[in-house]
């Protein structure tokens, strides 16, 4: 079996995600930041060690600034939700996933203007059309770091730079790029980071983040939700500091402890090294698939600087269809569709039909790249 | 011989756990325990430390940035 579709969920993980999490099931068990017994304080200290790992990974100063949520989209959701208000404007791009839309969409019913600055169709951002859009009512830039349906990268760094100048701030998605691509908040000027441990982070599904750089300011960032945190428990209120304000009701122990795992793995590895072997593979892929009569590759012709994410086209075939097949008869897992992203698919020229998509891992190898290659040529050959 | 303890009362425990690994970096006695119900009513823990190590412990505390509501003897 071939799995290719990493972007979605990573498949499969560190040994090390599933020891930990059995561990604390069998070993720990507790709630964190409840009790005052050891098994407690274990807990906590494990999200705690998550916490320092996220840190170390992003280079983000303090590890109480790293918000746990359930995935990538409650990260967005907080941020959106809670720094957002009528009248105040919000600057987006067309690769945006539907987890950065639909809030957008959402609270621009409620009195928010939303900017969706236009990319090119292999999916480039000119960083000037984001400043030029800017406008005194302007209070966030937010940006899909890498694209889950081609691959490529928006200019972050560039683009915090414009939201420093002009003093607003800088939500960053980067669901397909935690893990396998380098990030750092001071150097990229971000000042929200929001992630989901489920992919590239090689943590379970149910773990994710919001990392709050140095701008952001907590009393202009309201929660999600609020309940238990085990702190302050004489107050009626919301606790006022990090991490209890957003995190209420007991975490994902289990998962955190399997994600912490997963960010130890990709440090030690290295994301260098992590990068470099899943642009080899992108770059195989990309090769190989381009010369099969009847194939069409979506993104940029150089394939350099992105994530192991391809969206390709069989001619006078659906996406569905080639997805079946490559199941059915080949054992290969793909994505087929519009992979919740509607505005991509629309900038890149392939909505409503949408594309097969590929996407790799650390642990995908030459070998299956070579074998996919062959399946898809099989495929193609009596178009 | 009794041993003299103080503790420190933090805001949260994440914060109480982060003081634990700043001071078992610096080789102090320390334990975190639940905070004795007459200091507060918070379910969370607290930093039990030897009284003599109180100065350290400030200066740890301080250098890491770690919010915290008091130390008390206990």
């Amino acid at each position: 079996m071939i799995y290719f579709d990493n972007a979605a969920t990573s498949y499969p993980k560190p040994k090390e995600v599933g020891q930990a999490m059995l561990y604390f099931l069998e070993k720990i068990g507790a709630s964190p930041g409840r009790s005052g017994h050891r098994l407690s304080i274990e807990a906590g200290r494990i999200l705690y060690q998550t916490r320092e790992s996220l840190a170390e990974l992003f280079n983000a100063d303090d590890p109480l600034r790293i918000i746990f949520t359930l995935n990538v989209t409650e990260a967005l959701n907080l941020a959106l939700k809670g720094l957002l208000q009528p009248g105040d404007q919000v600057i987006t791009s067309t690769m945006e996933h539907n987890s950065v839309m639909r809030p957008l969409r959402e609270l621009e019913k409620r009195g928010v203007e939303v900017k969706v600055v236009s990319c090119s169709p292999e999916g480039l951002l000119d960083s000037q059309n984001i400043e030029k859009s800017i406008r005194k009512n302007t209070r966030l830039i937010v940006l899909n770091h890498g694209s889950n349906v081609i691959g490529t990268l928006l200019p972050i760094a560039e683009v915090g730079e414009i939201a420093r100048k002009h003093n607003i701030l800088f939500l960053v998605d980067t669901a397909q790029t935690a893990g396998c691509y380098s990030l750092d908040i001071k150097k990229d000027n971000i000042d929200l980071l929001a992630f989901t441990g489920h992919k590239a982070l090689f943590g379970p599904p149910g773990t994710g983040g919001l990392v709050l750089g140095e701008r952001t300011d907590i009393k202009k960032l309201k929660p999600l939700k609020v309940g238990g945190t085990g702190s302050r428990s004489e107050w009626e209120e919301q606790p006022d500091f990090l991490p209890d304000i957003y995190e209420s009701g007991t975490p994902n122990t289990v998962g955190l402890s399997g994600l912490n795992e997963g960010v130890r793995f990709v440090l030690r590895k290295g994301i260098e090294k992590i990068y470099q072997h899943e642009l080899e593979l992108t770059q195989k892929l990309i090769e190989g698939l381009k010369e099969i009569p009847g194939v069409i590759v979506y993104g940029e012709d150089q394939v350099k600087d992105r994530v192991a994410v391809i969206s390709f086209n069989i001619k006078d075939k659906l996406p569905s269809e080639v997805g079946l097949r490559l199941d059915e008869e080949c054992n290969i897992m793909s994505r087929v569709g519009l992979h919740c992203s509607p505005a991509t698919h629309k900038t890149i020229g392939t909505f409503p039909t949408g594309t097969i998509r590929f996407s790799m891992s650390w642990f995908n190898t030459f070998e299956e790249v070579d074998q996919t290659i062959l399946a898809v040529r099989n495929i193609a050959r009596y178009v | 011989m009794k041993e003299n303890y103080s503790v420190v009362i933090f805001y949260s425990t994440s914060a109480a756990i982060r003081a634990e690994n700043l001071t078992k970096k610096a080789n102090l006695k320390i334990k975190l325990i639940p905070v004795p119900r007459h200091l507060s009513s918070d379910c969370g823990i607290c930093l039990r430390f030897n009284n003599e190590d109180k100065p350290k412990i400030e200066k740890i505390l301080q250098d890491g940035k770690v919010e915290y509501e008091n130390i008390y003897k206990i």
